[in-house]
């Protein structure tokens, strides 16, 4: 075996906080994206730059403030613990919390964008066929922005499965708990284990390039079979 | 099929915009919401389907109260019995042409079906494509997808912006020969906005005419045609049209003749297959295909002259007069535009009363 059971549990659990991450941003980012696709509240602005700042943001610096939120004293913890689940903060549970702040731009923007060139038409003519607002959503809405839909999900995982300084600050580095992959590699570095990181690392590449190169093909093919 | 009006009173404010009419409109037939772009047509069509919630409107189809803003009733979109054509083909892309058919047949009550979802693939010539994809179609036959999915939903009224608009010369000619079907074979009006006269002439039976946000006239297409003050009659393409019934085939001279309130025609007979013997047709006459002469021309080569009245005058661009002519008939007779230039007129002392000879150099059929 060319990973050690370390190793291997570290993965399995880098790929439990990403399809976690990723199935809650579904949840809450198409709501959200749709949300700011259509509003005309003076909100949207702000709130979308909220959503984008992950992406520039340092994640030691985001990871951060979620870890004095979460923490015994932060707005979130105390509400944690009154609802007796206790506190996140170098649990599996504050792992995925950071995780779906951490990945939010990676599913909201894509799909936003989708609904925005989507336009109001496919709404009118579901509308005048007799769909109401619940079924058009589900019906047309949803279908149309696929592309979008794919690249969020795809983009989302990757992201949640690549993240290393927000990790680092929320979650710690407890085997089986919060260690994930990428935390991992930096112990085999530590330890100077260097053939054991070139191993991990080389998961980690293969898959990250395995997926952006299937999110390119995807996209090709989109565009060659819509444009007719 | 219904008597009642189909009634509409809306006001819409847009910067800029007014929109104030008050129309009450055939129940059966094609109604052409005519006008200039900005004049309101669209924002008219979008009131009456609900797409407007911000305007101040009445909307009363078939006897049902649809909206009545005053009253604080609006029925959404979605729950009033209309189909709705627009200007760009807007099938779902994601969806077969079968499955977008289906779309809004299986979203109506069933108590409110009056025909299979299948209903419009004969009437449109669809058949087919059923198993294509939107993308896989021209855009003449992606319209008439469009309109087969607008009336498989059973509507009571059936509203058409500007349907081909977006198709070219090609398409359009396609296309227009199954919008006529269609107007024969409906029993809901049809609201029809357009820019085009020729689409007018060809398709409508009741013409609005817009302008900068209200109804300038409004009146059967024949006579708001051929009325000088209106701009319908304006323009190159000013003509009168006239309706007929077809009688006596002289296939030996390649001609037809057509009866109408005032006289007949000859015109050539180009379908393949003639027409039976009293079938209702529209023709058209080109203002600028009838001229005038105040004898009875004799040794010419035009086929039909028609003895007329000179009723009224109008400018016309630069050198140009639009003579409007009565042809006597027992029915009230029939109306024709001539345009001819000013010098003529002065010339041959063209006035209200004279009586002329109108020689027509070309008739073509319409409908």
């Amino acid at each position: 075996m060319l990973l050690t059971p370390a190793d291997l549990q570290a993965l399995g659990l880098t790929l439990k906080v990403a399809t976690l991450t990723t199935a809650i941003l579904l949840l809450l980012g198409v709501p959200l994206a749709w949300w700011l696709a259509r509003t005309r509240s003076w909100l949207k602005t702000p709130l979308a730059t909220v959503v984008a700042l992950p992406i520039v943001l340092p994640p030691s610096v985001l990871g951060f403030y979620l870890l004095v939120a979460m923490g015994p004293n932060g707005p979130v913890g105390q509400w944690t613990q009154a609802l007796g689940l206790g506190l996140l903060p170098f649990s599996f549970t504050g792992l995925v919390v950071a995780s779906v702040f951490y990945s939010l731009p990676f599913m909201v923007q894509p799909v936003h964008n989708a609904m925005e060139s989507m336009g109001n038409r496919p709404l009118e003519v579901a509308a005048s066929l007799r769909a109401s607002k619940l079924d058009t959503f589900f019906s047309v809405v949803l279908p149309l922005c696929r592309p979008g839909l794919v690249t969020g999900v795809i983009m989302s995982f990757a992201h949640t499965v690549g993240e290393f300084g927000v990790v680092l600050m929320v979650g710690g580095n407890i085997p089986g708990e919060t260690r994930v992959a990428s935390v991992q590699i930096y112990d085999h570095v530590e330890a100077l284990e260097y053939g054991d990181a070139h191993r991990l690392a080389a998961v980690l590449l293969v898959f990250s390039f395995t997926v952006l190169l299937a999110l390119q093909l995807y996209n090709a093919r989109r565009l060659r079979t819509t444009r007719a | 099929m219904s008597t009642r009006l189909l009634q509409l009173q809306a006001r819409l404010e847009r910067p800029g915009f007014t929109l104030a009419v008050d129309l009450a409109l055939p129940p059966r037939g094609v109604t052409a919401l005519f006008g200039p772009s900005g004049s309101g047509k669209t924002s008219c069509l979008r009131v009456l389907a609900g797409l407007e919630p911000t305007a101040q409107a009445s909307v009363v189809v078939d006897g049902q109260v649809w909206q009545d803003s005053a009253a604080g009733v609006f029925l959404p979109v979605h729950r009033r019995a209309l189909g709705y054509v627009f200007q760009e083909a807007s099938l779902f892309e994601h969806l077969t042409v079968q499955q977008n058919l289906r779309f809004g047949f299986d979203r109506t009550p069933a108590g409110q079906r009056r025909h299979g979802w299948d209903h419009g693939l004969e009437l449109l010539g669809i058949a087919h494509l059923l198993a294509r994809r939107p993308h896989e179609l021209s855009g003449g036959e992606r319209q008439r997808v469009a309109i087969a999915r607008a009336l498989a939903t059973s509507p009571r009224l059936l509203l058409m912006d500007e349907p081909l608009a977006a198709l070219d010369a090609a398409r359009k000619a396609e296309i227009l020969p199954w919008m006529e079907q269609l107007h024969q074979r409906l029993d809901i009006p049809v609201v029809y906005v357009t820019h085009s006269a020729d689409e007018v002439a060809r398709l409508a039976d009741h013409v609005v005419l817009l302008e900068q946000g209200s109804a300038v006239a409004q009146g059967p297409v024949v006579e708001l045609m051929t009325r000088l003050d209106l701009p319908l009659a304006h323009g190159d393409n000013a003509a009168a049209l006239i309706e007929a019934v077809t009688c006596g085939l002289q296939s030996d001279s390649g001609l037809c003749e057509l009866r109408f309130d005032g006289g007949t025609l000859l015109l050539p007979q180009t379908r393949s297959t003639p027409l039976p013997d009293r079938t209702p047709v529209r023709v058209r006459i080109q203002a600028r295909d009838v001229s005038l002469s105040l004898v009875m021309p004799e040794q010419t080569s035009v086929l039909n002259i028609l003895p007329a009245t000179v009723i009224d005058l109008a400018d016309d661009g630069p050198g140009q007069v639009l003579v409007g002519l009565q042809v006597a008939g027992a029915g009230g007779g029939t109306r024709l535009l001539s345009r001819i230039s000013r010098l003529s007129c002065e010339r041959l002392g063209i006035a209200p009363g004279l009586p002329v000879f109108a020689q027509i150099k070309g008739v073509a059929m319409v409908r």
